[in-house]
Protein backbone atom coordinates (compact mmCIF):
# COMPACT_ATOMS: atom_id res chain seq x y z
CA UNK A 1 0.00 0.00 0.00
CA UNK A 2 0.93 3.18 -1.10
CA UNK A 3 2.04 5.30 2.39
CA UNK A 4 2.06 9.32 1.47
CA UNK A 5 3.37 11.93 3.30
CA UNK A 6 1.67 15.71 3.11
CA UNK A 7 2.02 19.46 3.71
CA UNK A 8 -0.17 21.90 2.74
CA UNK A 9 0.57 26.08 2.61
CA UNK A 10 -1.44 28.99 2.30
CA UNK A 11 -1.33 29.85 -1.53
CA UNK A 12 0.55 33.42 -0.64
CA UNK A 13 4.44 34.62 -1.46
CA UNK A 14 6.56 33.12 1.08
CA UNK A 15 4.72 29.85 0.34
CA UNK A 16 5.78 30.01 -3.47
CA UNK A 17 9.51 30.05 -2.59
CA UNK A 18 8.80 26.87 0.05
CA UNK A 19 6.65 24.94 -3.22
CA UNK A 20 9.92 26.15 -5.15
CA UNK A 21 12.55 24.45 -2.83
CA UNK A 22 10.79 20.96 -1.68
CA UNK A 23 10.20 20.65 -5.77
CA UNK A 24 14.01 21.19 -5.67
CA UNK A 25 14.94 18.88 -2.86
CA UNK A 26 12.04 16.26 -3.86
CA UNK A 27 11.41 15.91 -7.14
CA UNK A 28 9.36 13.12 -7.10
CA UNK A 29 6.61 15.11 -5.14
CA UNK A 30 2.97 15.89 -6.73
CA UNK A 31 2.26 19.57 -6.09
CA UNK A 32 -1.73 20.26 -6.01
CA UNK A 33 -3.29 23.79 -6.42
CA UNK A 34 -6.38 24.28 -4.50
CA UNK A 35 -8.38 27.57 -3.23
CA UNK A 36 -5.96 30.01 -1.59
CA UNK A 37 -3.88 26.59 -0.35
CA UNK A 38 -0.79 24.55 -2.24
CA UNK A 39 -0.92 20.79 -0.81
CA UNK A 40 2.01 19.10 -1.65
CA UNK A 41 2.33 14.70 -1.35
CA UNK A 42 4.77 12.43 -1.87
CA UNK A 43 5.79 8.81 -0.97
CA UNK A 44 7.28 7.89 2.52
CA UNK A 45 9.27 11.38 2.17
CA UNK A 46 9.60 15.17 2.06
CA UNK A 47 11.93 17.27 3.10
CA UNK A 48 12.57 20.89 3.82
CA UNK A 49 16.32 22.17 3.52
CA UNK A 50 16.55 25.48 5.20
CA UNK A 51 19.66 25.82 2.52
CA UNK A 52 17.40 25.66 -0.42
CA UNK A 53 15.25 28.02 0.86
CA UNK A 54 17.59 30.72 1.27
CA UNK A 55 19.11 30.30 -1.63
CA UNK A 56 15.77 30.63 -3.30
CA UNK A 57 14.84 33.86 -0.90
CA UNK A 58 18.32 35.31 -0.83
CA UNK A 59 17.98 35.82 2.97
CA UNK A 60 18.45 33.51 6.02
CA UNK A 61 15.83 31.57 6.64
CA UNK A 62 14.73 30.01 10.28
CA UNK A 63 12.93 26.33 9.62
CA UNK A 64 10.75 27.39 12.06
CA UNK A 65 9.41 30.40 9.58
CA UNK A 66 7.18 27.76 8.03
CA UNK A 67 4.87 27.60 10.82
CA UNK A 68 3.56 31.17 9.30
CA UNK A 69 2.20 29.53 6.20
CA UNK A 70 1.77 26.13 7.00
CA UNK A 71 -2.04 24.59 6.82
CA UNK A 72 -1.55 21.38 7.47
CA UNK A 73 0.52 17.99 7.59
CA UNK A 74 1.03 14.22 7.36
CA UNK A 75 4.07 12.09 8.27
CA UNK A 76 6.24 11.72 11.69
CA UNK A 77 8.00 15.36 12.48
CA UNK A 78 11.70 15.67 12.44
CA UNK A 79 12.74 19.45 12.84
CA UNK A 80 15.89 20.78 13.56
CA UNK A 81 18.07 24.06 12.43
CA UNK A 82 18.81 22.58 9.02
CA UNK A 83 15.73 20.63 7.66
CA UNK A 84 11.86 20.02 8.48
CA UNK A 85 11.10 16.08 7.39
CA UNK A 86 7.68 14.53 7.24
CA UNK A 87 7.41 11.24 6.69
CA UNK A 88 6.43 7.40 7.34
CA UNK A 89 9.37 4.74 7.87
CA UNK B 1 28.62 33.74 9.63
CA UNK B 2 30.63 32.50 12.17
CA UNK B 3 29.13 34.31 15.13
CA UNK B 4 25.75 32.69 14.37
CA UNK B 5 26.58 29.56 16.29
CA UNK B 6 27.21 31.28 19.42
CA UNK B 7 23.03 30.90 19.48
CA UNK B 8 21.22 28.10 21.46
CA UNK B 9 20.54 25.13 18.64
CA UNK B 10 16.94 24.41 18.60
CA UNK B 11 17.32 21.16 20.66
CA UNK B 12 19.33 22.76 23.03
CA UNK B 13 16.73 25.47 23.76
CA UNK B 14 13.70 22.99 23.86
CA UNK B 15 15.99 20.72 26.59
CA UNK B 16 16.42 23.77 29.00
CA UNK B 17 12.59 24.79 28.45
CA UNK B 18 11.08 21.63 29.19
CA UNK B 19 13.96 19.62 31.28
CA UNK B 20 15.67 21.90 32.86
CA UNK B 21 13.15 24.49 34.38
CA UNK B 22 11.17 21.33 35.61
CA UNK B 23 12.14 20.16 39.14
CA UNK B 24 11.51 16.67 41.34
CA UNK B 25 9.34 17.29 44.53
CA UNK B 26 11.01 16.69 47.66
CA UNK B 27 8.49 17.36 50.53
CA UNK B 28 5.27 16.29 49.02
CA UNK B 29 4.38 13.09 47.20
CA UNK B 30 4.54 13.00 43.45
CA UNK B 31 0.96 11.14 43.33
CA UNK B 32 -0.42 13.46 45.72
CA UNK B 33 0.58 16.76 43.48
CA UNK B 34 -0.57 15.06 40.51
CA UNK B 35 -3.69 12.61 41.74
CA UNK B 36 -5.30 11.97 38.11
CA UNK B 37 -2.13 10.55 36.52
CA UNK B 38 -2.85 7.04 37.27
CA UNK B 39 -6.67 6.29 37.65
CA UNK B 40 -7.19 5.56 33.98
CA UNK B 41 -4.66 2.49 33.81
CA UNK B 42 -1.95 3.99 32.15
CA UNK B 43 1.47 3.53 32.52
CA UNK B 44 4.71 5.61 31.96
CA UNK B 45 7.55 4.57 33.36
CA UNK B 46 9.91 7.63 32.05
CA UNK B 47 8.48 11.01 31.17
CA UNK B 48 11.78 12.22 29.96
CA UNK B 49 10.99 10.31 26.22
CA UNK B 50 8.38 13.01 25.33
CA UNK B 51 9.46 15.08 22.72
CA UNK B 52 7.82 17.90 21.14
CA UNK B 53 9.04 17.53 17.46
CA UNK B 54 8.71 20.94 16.83
CA UNK B 55 10.92 22.23 19.47
CA UNK B 56 9.04 24.97 20.13
CA UNK B 57 9.93 27.43 23.02
CA UNK B 58 7.85 30.22 24.36
CA UNK B 59 10.31 33.34 22.72
CA UNK B 60 9.73 31.49 19.43
CA UNK B 61 6.03 30.63 20.20
CA UNK B 62 5.15 34.68 20.91
CA UNK B 63 7.46 35.99 18.08
CA UNK B 64 5.60 33.62 15.39
CA UNK B 65 2.31 34.12 16.70
CA UNK B 66 1.92 37.49 17.16
CA UNK B 67 3.15 37.30 13.17
CA UNK B 68 0.35 35.42 12.61
CA UNK B 69 -2.06 37.64 14.51
CA UNK B 70 -1.12 40.76 12.97
CA UNK B 71 -1.80 39.31 9.69
CA UNK B 72 -5.30 38.07 10.31
CA UNK B 73 -6.55 41.60 12.14
CA UNK B 74 -4.88 43.42 9.29
CA UNK B 75 -7.08 41.17 6.61
CA UNK B 76 -10.64 41.48 9.28
CA UNK B 77 -9.80 45.33 9.13
CA UNK B 78 -9.85 45.29 5.21
CA UNK B 79 -12.48 42.94 4.66
CA UNK B 80 -14.94 44.64 7.22
CA UNK B 81 -13.95 48.08 5.63
CA UNK B 82 -14.58 47.17 2.36
CA UNK B 83 -18.12 44.99 3.04
CA UNK B 84 -16.11 41.94 2.13
CA UNK B 85 -19.62 40.85 2.86
CA UNK B 86 -20.96 41.71 -0.55
CA UNK B 87 -18.53 39.70 -2.22
CA UNK B 88 -19.32 36.22 -1.15
CA UNK B 89 -20.82 33.91 -3.89
CA UNK B 90 -24.44 33.92 -2.36
CA UNK B 91 -25.88 34.50 0.77
CA UNK B 92 -26.87 31.63 1.13
CA UNK B 93 -22.85 30.75 1.92
CA UNK B 94 -23.55 32.87 5.42
CA UNK B 95 -25.85 29.69 6.97
CA UNK B 96 -22.49 27.54 6.97
CA UNK B 97 -21.33 30.79 9.18
CA UNK B 98 -24.19 30.30 11.77
CA UNK B 99 -23.48 26.75 11.87
CA UNK B 100 -19.68 27.27 12.28
CA UNK B 101 -20.13 29.76 15.24
CA UNK B 102 -22.61 28.12 17.25
CA UNK B 103 -21.20 24.80 16.56
CA UNK B 104 -17.30 24.97 16.52
CA UNK B 105 -16.41 28.33 17.83
CA UNK B 106 -17.55 27.17 21.17
CA UNK B 107 -15.72 23.87 21.07
CA UNK B 108 -12.44 25.76 20.82
CA UNK B 109 -13.13 27.55 23.54
CA UNK B 110 -14.06 24.35 25.08
CA UNK B 111 -10.28 23.05 24.04
CA UNK B 112 -8.86 25.70 25.84
CA UNK B 113 -10.21 24.70 28.77
CA UNK B 114 -9.23 21.33 28.64
CA UNK B 115 -5.89 21.59 27.60
CA UNK B 116 -5.26 24.23 30.79
CA UNK B 117 -6.66 21.44 32.62
CA UNK B 118 -4.54 18.84 31.79
CA UNK B 119 -1.37 20.59 31.31
CA UNK B 120 -2.06 20.43 35.18
CA UNK B 121 -2.46 17.30 35.64
CA UNK B 122 0.74 15.48 33.92
CA UNK B 123 3.77 14.88 36.08
CA UNK B 124 5.85 14.86 32.77
CA UNK B 125 7.26 18.81 31.69
CA UNK B 126 7.41 18.50 28.31
CA UNK B 127 3.58 17.27 28.45
CA UNK B 128 2.56 20.57 30.37
CA UNK B 129 4.15 22.69 28.39
CA UNK B 130 2.63 21.21 25.03
CA UNK B 131 -0.68 21.66 26.48
CA UNK B 132 -0.24 25.15 27.63
CA UNK B 133 0.91 26.21 24.51
CA UNK B 134 -2.31 24.38 22.99
CA UNK B 135 -4.43 26.05 25.34
CA UNK B 136 -3.25 29.44 24.37
CA UNK B 137 -3.81 28.46 20.91
CA UNK B 138 -7.33 27.25 21.50
CA UNK B 139 -8.17 30.19 22.89
CA UNK B 140 -7.12 32.57 20.22
CA UNK B 141 -9.40 30.62 17.86
CA UNK B 142 -12.13 31.18 19.66
CA UNK B 143 -11.43 34.70 19.99
CA UNK B 144 -10.76 35.28 16.30
CA UNK B 145 -13.75 33.58 15.04
CA UNK B 146 -16.18 35.59 16.93
CA UNK B 147 -14.13 38.25 15.74
CA UNK B 148 -14.47 37.65 12.07
CA UNK B 149 -17.81 36.67 12.32
CA UNK B 150 -18.78 39.90 14.22
CA UNK B 151 -18.94 41.37 10.86
CA UNK B 152 -21.39 39.74 9.47
CA UNK B 153 -23.39 39.70 12.52
CA UNK B 154 -24.28 42.93 11.61
CA UNK B 155 -25.72 41.66 8.36
CA UNK B 156 -27.31 38.34 8.78
CA UNK B 157 -29.41 36.82 11.29
CA UNK B 158 -28.63 34.15 13.21
CA UNK B 159 -25.34 34.86 14.50
CA UNK B 160 -26.19 36.82 17.62
CA UNK B 161 -25.87 34.75 20.67
CA UNK B 162 -23.79 31.85 19.65
CA UNK B 163 -22.27 31.24 22.67
CA UNK B 164 -25.80 30.93 24.07
CA UNK B 165 -27.64 28.39 21.81
CA UNK B 166 -24.55 26.02 21.92
CA UNK B 167 -25.55 25.36 25.75
CA UNK B 168 -29.18 24.82 24.20
CA UNK B 169 -30.29 24.20 21.05
CA UNK B 170 -30.89 20.29 19.99
CA UNK B 171 -28.16 19.86 17.02
CA UNK B 172 -25.71 21.82 19.32
CA UNK B 173 -25.97 19.26 21.81
CA UNK B 174 -23.93 17.42 19.20
CA UNK B 175 -20.27 19.23 19.27
CA UNK B 176 -21.30 20.05 22.80
CA UNK B 177 -21.66 16.72 24.54
CA UNK B 178 -18.80 15.55 22.34
CA UNK B 179 -16.23 17.92 24.34
CA UNK B 180 -17.98 17.08 27.25
CA UNK B 181 -16.98 13.78 26.74
CA UNK B 182 -13.88 14.27 26.57
CA UNK B 183 -13.11 16.71 28.82
CA UNK B 184 -14.78 14.58 31.78
CA UNK B 185 -12.30 11.64 31.02
CA UNK B 186 -9.54 11.66 32.38
CA UNK B 187 -6.07 13.19 31.04
CA UNK B 188 -4.78 10.50 28.70
CA UNK B 189 -7.87 9.78 27.44
CA UNK B 190 -8.28 13.51 26.79
CA UNK B 191 -5.16 13.61 24.88
CA UNK B 192 -6.35 10.59 22.58
CA UNK B 193 -9.64 11.48 22.00
CA UNK B 194 -8.73 15.67 21.22
CA UNK B 195 -5.42 15.80 19.97
CA UNK B 196 -5.10 12.16 18.52
CA UNK B 197 -8.44 11.15 17.30
CA UNK B 198 -9.70 14.59 16.24
CA UNK B 199 -7.15 16.70 15.76
CA UNK B 200 -4.83 13.97 13.62
CA UNK B 201 -7.08 12.08 11.97
CA UNK B 202 -10.53 14.20 11.41
CA UNK B 203 -9.97 17.65 12.03
CA UNK B 204 -8.00 18.28 8.27
CA UNK B 205 -11.60 17.75 6.88
CA UNK B 206 -13.08 20.30 8.51
CA UNK B 207 -10.35 23.31 8.49
CA UNK B 208 -9.15 22.38 4.89
CA UNK B 209 -11.25 21.60 2.22
CA UNK B 210 -14.03 23.53 3.98
CA UNK B 211 -11.82 26.60 4.62
CA UNK B 212 -10.54 25.87 0.80
CA UNK B 213 -14.09 26.72 -0.02
CA UNK B 214 -15.14 29.54 2.38
CA UNK B 215 -12.08 31.16 -0.04
CA UNK B 216 -13.58 29.53 -3.34
CA UNK B 217 -16.92 31.24 -2.02
CA UNK B 218 -15.41 34.78 -1.29
CA UNK B 219 -15.39 34.89 2.31
CA UNK B 220 -11.86 36.33 2.46
CA UNK B 221 -12.17 36.87 6.49
CA UNK B 222 -13.26 33.16 7.38
CA UNK B 223 -10.59 31.38 4.74
CA UNK B 224 -7.95 33.60 6.86
CA UNK B 225 -8.70 32.99 10.30
CA UNK B 226 -9.28 29.43 9.17
CA UNK B 227 -5.87 28.67 8.18
CA UNK B 228 -4.20 30.81 10.66
CA UNK B 229 -5.93 28.67 12.95
CA UNK B 230 -4.79 25.31 11.15
CA UNK B 231 -1.14 26.86 11.09
CA UNK B 232 -1.29 25.87 14.66
CA UNK B 233 -3.37 22.80 13.71
CA UNK B 234 -0.19 21.34 12.22
CA UNK B 235 1.96 21.39 15.52
CA UNK B 236 -1.42 20.27 17.71
CA UNK B 237 -1.13 17.49 14.63
CA UNK B 238 1.87 16.50 15.51
CA UNK B 239 1.31 16.57 19.31
CA UNK B 240 -1.19 14.04 18.77
CA UNK B 241 0.73 11.59 17.14
CA UNK B 242 3.65 12.08 19.54
CA UNK B 243 1.09 11.50 22.49
CA UNK B 244 0.25 8.37 20.96
CA UNK B 245 3.45 7.11 20.42
CA UNK B 246 4.86 8.12 23.47
CA UNK B 247 1.78 6.22 25.25
CA UNK B 248 2.23 3.50 23.22
CA UNK B 249 5.89 3.23 23.93
CA UNK B 250 6.25 3.41 27.51
CA UNK B 251 4.29 -0.22 28.26
CA UNK B 252 2.34 -3.04 26.78
CA UNK B 253 -0.38 -2.80 28.77
CA UNK B 254 -1.33 0.66 27.55
CA UNK B 255 -1.96 -0.45 24.10
CA UNK B 256 -5.29 -2.55 24.53
CA UNK B 257 -6.42 0.85 26.31
CA UNK B 258 -5.33 3.39 23.68
CA UNK B 259 -6.87 1.11 20.95
CA UNK B 260 -10.33 1.12 22.78
CA UNK B 261 -10.09 4.69 23.00
CA UNK B 262 -9.40 5.49 19.39
CA UNK B 263 -12.25 3.00 18.29
CA UNK B 264 -14.32 5.45 20.59
CA UNK B 265 -13.11 8.78 19.80
CA UNK B 266 -12.80 7.85 15.93
CA UNK B 267 -16.49 7.46 15.85
CA UNK B 268 -17.70 10.14 18.17
CA UNK B 269 -15.38 12.44 15.87
CA UNK B 270 -17.17 10.83 12.75
CA UNK B 271 -20.35 11.29 13.58
CA UNK B 272 -19.52 15.02 15.16
CA UNK B 273 -18.34 15.56 11.22
CA UNK B 274 -21.49 14.32 9.70
CA UNK B 275 -22.30 18.47 10.36
CA UNK B 276 -19.45 19.41 8.24
CA UNK B 277 -20.46 17.10 5.59
CA UNK B 278 -23.47 18.81 4.64
CA UNK B 279 -21.78 22.24 5.03
CA UNK B 280 -19.19 21.02 2.32
CA UNK B 281 -21.96 19.27 0.04
CA UNK B 282 -25.07 21.49 0.69
CA UNK B 283 -23.62 25.14 2.17
CA UNK B 284 -21.04 26.27 0.13
CA UNK B 285 -22.66 27.76 -2.99
CA UNK B 286 -19.27 27.36 -5.26
CA UNK B 287 -18.33 23.98 -4.89
CA UNK B 288 -13.84 22.50 -4.39
CA UNK B 289 -14.49 19.11 -3.40
CA UNK B 290 -17.27 16.57 -2.30
CA UNK B 291 -17.54 15.14 1.37
CA UNK B 292 -16.71 11.80 -0.82
CA UNK B 293 -13.48 12.68 -2.25
CA UNK B 294 -12.62 15.00 1.37
CA UNK B 295 -13.09 11.83 3.06
CA UNK B 296 -10.74 9.60 0.63
CA UNK B 297 -8.20 11.84 0.90
CA UNK B 298 -8.08 12.84 4.29
CA UNK B 299 -9.44 9.97 6.02
CA UNK B 300 -8.97 6.78 3.84
CA UNK B 301 -5.89 7.85 2.50
CA UNK B 302 -4.03 9.75 4.97
CA UNK B 303 -5.46 8.15 7.94
CA UNK B 304 -4.41 4.57 6.01
CA UNK B 305 -0.90 5.62 6.18
CA UNK B 306 -0.96 6.62 10.10
CA UNK B 307 -2.75 3.20 10.68
CA UNK B 308 0.10 1.54 8.88
CA UNK B 309 2.55 3.34 10.48
CA UNK B 310 1.08 2.59 14.06
CA UNK B 311 0.70 -1.45 13.34
CA UNK B 312 3.99 -1.93 15.29
CA UNK B 313 2.91 -1.36 18.00
CA UNK B 314 0.54 -3.24 17.44
CA UNK B 315 -2.98 -0.63 16.81
CA UNK B 316 -5.38 -1.76 14.42
CA UNK B 317 -7.40 1.25 12.22
CA UNK B 318 -10.54 1.96 14.24
CA UNK B 319 -13.23 -0.98 14.87
CA UNK B 320 -16.05 0.97 12.64
CA UNK B 321 -14.28 2.60 10.12
CA UNK B 322 -15.64 0.44 7.94
CA UNK B 323 -18.76 1.40 8.43
CA UNK B 324 -17.87 5.20 7.97
CA UNK B 325 -16.26 4.62 4.67
CA UNK B 326 -19.34 3.33 3.23
CA UNK B 327 -20.96 6.23 5.39
CA UNK B 328 -19.11 8.70 2.51
CA UNK B 329 -21.99 7.78 -0.30
CA UNK B 330 -24.71 8.82 2.25
CA UNK B 331 -23.80 11.29 4.89
CA UNK B 332 -24.34 14.35 3.80
CA UNK B 333 -27.19 13.95 1.96
CA UNK B 334 -29.15 12.05 5.17
CA UNK B 335 -28.19 15.11 6.98
CA UNK B 336 -29.18 17.85 4.64
CA UNK B 337 -32.39 16.46 4.38
CA UNK B 338 -33.39 15.90 7.94
CA UNK B 339 -32.07 19.65 8.69
CA UNK B 340 -34.29 20.89 5.47
CA UNK B 341 -37.71 19.35 7.86
CA UNK B 342 -36.22 20.73 10.90
CA UNK B 343 -35.65 24.54 9.92
CA UNK B 344 -38.21 25.68 12.12
CA UNK B 345 -35.67 24.89 15.01
CA UNK B 346 -32.74 26.02 13.41
CA UNK B 347 -30.60 29.23 13.63
CA UNK B 348 -29.99 29.26 10.20
CA UNK B 349 -31.74 28.33 7.04
CA UNK B 350 -32.20 25.78 4.65
CA UNK B 351 -32.80 25.14 0.96
CA UNK B 352 -33.56 22.63 -1.73
CA UNK B 353 -30.43 22.68 -4.02
CA UNK B 354 -30.45 24.35 -7.33
CA UNK B 355 -30.33 22.56 -10.28
CA UNK B 356 -27.15 22.75 -11.25
CA UNK B 357 -26.15 21.63 -7.76
CA UNK B 358 -28.23 18.27 -8.15
CA UNK B 359 -26.37 17.98 -11.29
CA UNK B 360 -23.02 18.14 -9.29
CA UNK B 361 -24.07 15.69 -7.20
CA UNK B 362 -25.24 13.33 -9.32
CA UNK B 363 -21.48 13.57 -11.20
CA UNK B 364 -19.77 13.09 -7.26
CA UNK B 365 -22.42 10.70 -5.74
CA UNK B 366 -23.04 8.48 -8.98
CA UNK B 367 -24.17 5.53 -7.03
CA UNK B 368 -26.46 7.03 -4.99
CA UNK B 369 -27.62 10.44 -5.45
CA UNK B 370 -29.96 9.97 -8.43
CA UNK B 371 -31.27 6.65 -6.54
CA UNK B 372 -31.77 7.59 -3.03
CA UNK B 373 -31.79 11.43 -2.32
CA UNK B 374 -32.51 13.60 -5.44
CA UNK B 375 -36.32 12.22 -5.69
CA UNK B 376 -36.64 13.12 -2.18
CA UNK B 377 -35.89 17.20 -3.04
CA UNK B 378 -37.98 16.89 -5.95
CA UNK B 379 -40.94 15.97 -3.84
CA UNK B 380 -40.04 18.28 -1.94
CA UNK B 381 -39.39 21.38 -4.20
CA UNK B 382 -42.51 20.33 -5.38
CA UNK B 383 -44.42 20.34 -1.94
CA UNK B 384 -42.63 23.84 -1.34
CA UNK B 385 -44.02 25.05 -5.05
CA UNK B 386 -48.00 24.22 -3.75
CA UNK B 387 -47.29 26.61 -0.58
CA UNK B 388 -46.73 23.22 1.23
CA UNK B 389 -43.09 23.80 2.43
CA UNK B 390 -42.51 20.58 4.36
CA UNK B 391 -41.72 20.67 8.37
CA UNK B 392 -41.29 18.14 10.32
CA UNK B 393 -43.55 18.44 13.46
CA UNK B 394 -42.81 15.49 15.65
CA UNK B 395 -39.08 15.49 17.90
CA UNK B 396 -36.55 13.26 16.58
CA UNK B 397 -34.99 10.44 18.76
CA UNK B 398 -32.08 10.73 19.22
CA UNK B 399 -28.80 8.80 19.70
CA UNK B 400 -28.16 8.31 23.66
CA UNK B 401 -24.33 8.65 22.90
CA UNK B 402 -23.66 10.93 19.90
CA UNK B 403 -26.69 12.56 20.12
CA UNK B 404 -27.51 13.06 16.41
CA UNK B 405 -31.17 12.03 15.83
CA UNK B 406 -30.95 8.68 14.82
CA UNK B 407 -31.28 9.35 10.93
CA UNK B 408 -28.45 7.21 9.63
CA UNK B 409 -28.48 4.00 7.26
CA UNK B 410 -27.06 0.56 7.82
CA UNK B 411 -23.85 -0.13 6.05
CA UNK B 412 -25.00 -1.43 2.74
CA UNK B 413 -28.47 -1.04 3.15
CA UNK B 414 -29.50 2.46 2.49
CA UNK B 415 -32.91 2.72 3.21
CA UNK B 416 -33.02 0.51 6.41
CA UNK B 417 -32.63 2.96 8.93
CA UNK B 418 -29.81 2.07 11.64
CA UNK B 419 -31.32 1.39 15.27
CA UNK B 420 -29.95 -0.28 18.42
CA UNK B 421 -31.38 -0.29 22.42
CA UNK B 422 -30.27 -1.78 24.95
CA UNK B 423 -32.29 -1.47 28.91
CA UNK B 424 -30.05 -0.94 31.19
CA UNK B 425 -30.98 -1.04 34.75
CA UNK B 426 -34.76 -0.97 34.20
CA UNK B 427 -34.21 2.00 31.61
CA UNK B 428 -33.98 1.67 27.77
CA UNK B 429 -31.99 3.41 26.07
CA UNK B 430 -31.68 4.19 21.76
CA UNK B 431 -28.57 4.78 19.68
CA UNK B 432 -28.03 5.58 15.84
CA UNK B 433 -25.17 2.70 15.45
CA UNK B 434 -23.80 -0.20 16.58
CA UNK B 435 -20.55 1.69 17.38
CA UNK B 436 -22.73 4.04 19.84
CA UNK B 437 -23.77 0.89 21.23
CA UNK B 438 -20.62 -0.19 22.30
CA UNK B 439 -19.40 3.29 23.80
CA UNK B 440 -22.49 2.95 25.64
CA UNK B 441 -21.80 -0.26 26.97
CA UNK B 442 -18.30 0.36 28.30
CA UNK B 443 -19.09 3.00 30.78
CA UNK B 444 -23.06 2.70 31.25
CA UNK B 445 -23.18 5.05 34.30
CA UNK B 446 -21.35 7.68 31.81
CA UNK B 447 -24.21 7.74 29.07
CA UNK B 448 -27.14 7.45 31.23
CA UNK B 449 -26.44 11.36 32.65
CA UNK B 450 -26.41 12.52 29.08
CA UNK B 451 -28.73 16.24 28.29
CA UNK B 452 -30.85 14.99 25.36
CA UNK B 453 -32.03 17.98 24.30
CA UNK B 454 -35.55 16.40 22.80
CA UNK B 455 -36.00 14.59 26.12
CA UNK B 456 -35.30 17.58 28.31
CA UNK B 457 -38.21 19.37 26.09
CA UNK B 458 -40.72 16.24 27.16
CA UNK B 459 -39.55 16.97 30.12
CA UNK B 460 -40.53 20.47 30.10
CA UNK B 461 -36.82 21.95 31.56
CA UNK B 462 -36.93 23.96 28.18
CA UNK B 463 -39.34 26.81 29.22
CA UNK B 464 -42.35 25.14 27.29
CA UNK B 465 -44.22 22.49 26.33
CA UNK B 466 -44.29 23.78 22.43
CA UNK B 467 -41.86 24.04 20.14
CA UNK B 468 -42.54 27.82 19.52
CA UNK B 469 -41.90 28.36 22.58
CA UNK B 470 -39.06 26.49 22.90
CA UNK B 471 -37.38 28.05 19.83
CA UNK B 472 -38.12 31.79 20.60
CA UNK B 473 -37.53 31.70 24.52
CA UNK B 474 -35.32 28.99 25.29
CA UNK B 475 -33.10 28.91 22.46
CA UNK B 476 -33.00 33.04 21.93
CA UNK B 477 -33.33 32.03 18.04
CA UNK B 478 -36.03 34.70 16.81
CA UNK B 479 -39.24 33.58 14.61
CA UNK B 480 -39.37 34.36 11.37
CA UNK B 481 -35.61 36.15 11.37
CA UNK B 482 -33.32 33.37 12.16
CA UNK B 483 -35.08 30.26 11.15
CA UNK B 484 -37.29 28.70 8.43
CA UNK B 485 -36.63 28.32 4.62
CA UNK B 486 -33.78 30.29 3.13
CA UNK B 487 -36.00 31.73 -0.32
CA UNK B 488 -37.93 34.73 0.91
CA UNK B 489 -35.64 35.21 4.55
CA UNK B 490 -35.18 38.51 5.33
CA UNK B 491 -31.44 37.39 4.64
CA UNK B 492 -32.63 36.70 1.15
CA UNK B 493 -34.22 39.76 1.01
CA UNK B 494 -31.57 41.24 2.15
CA UNK B 495 -28.99 39.71 -0.15
CA UNK B 496 -30.99 40.40 -3.29
CA UNK B 497 -31.24 44.27 -2.50
CA UNK B 498 -27.16 44.08 -2.25
CA UNK B 499 -26.96 42.69 -5.38
CA UNK B 500 -29.51 45.04 -6.80
CA UNK B 501 -32.09 42.61 -7.75
CA UNK B 502 -35.91 42.69 -6.22
CA UNK B 503 -36.96 39.21 -4.90
CA UNK B 504 -37.88 36.97 -7.27
CA UNK B 505 -41.37 34.80 -7.18
CA UNK B 506 -41.21 33.02 -4.35
CA UNK B 507 -42.72 29.58 -6.30
CA UNK B 508 -40.97 29.93 -9.07
CA UNK B 509 -37.34 30.27 -6.87
CA UNK B 510 -38.54 27.21 -4.32
CA UNK B 511 -38.97 25.47 -7.02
Amino acid sequence: MSQLVFIAFQDNDNARYMVEAIQEDNPEAEVQHQPAMIRIQAEKRLVINRETMEEKLGRDWDVQEMLIDVISIGGNVDEDDDHFILEWK
Amino acid sequence: MAVKNKKLNLKDKYQYLTRDMAWEPSYQKKEDIFPDEQFEGIKITDWSQWEDPFRLTMDAYWKYQAEKEKKLYAIFDAFAQNNGHQNISDARYVNALKLFLTGVSPLEHAAFQGYAKVGRQFSGAGARVACQMQAIDELRHSQTQQHAMSHYNKHFNGLHDAAYMHDRVWFLSVPKSFFDDARSAGPFEFLTAISFSFEYVLTNLLFVPFMSGAAYNGDMATVTFGFSAQSDEARHMTLGLEVIKFILEQHEDNVPIVQRWIDKWFWRGFRLLSLVSMMMDYMLPNKVMSWAEAWEVYYEQNGGALFKDLERYGIRPPKYQDVANDAKHHLSHQLWTTFYQYSQATNFHTWIPEKEEMDWMSEKYPETFDKYYRPRYEYLAKEAAAGRRFYNNTLPQLCQVCQVPTLFTEMGAPTKLSHRQLVHEGERYHFCSEACCDIFKDEPEKYVQAWLPVHQIYQGNCEGADVETVVQKYYHINIGEDNFEYIGSPDHKHWLSIKGQKPADQSKDAA
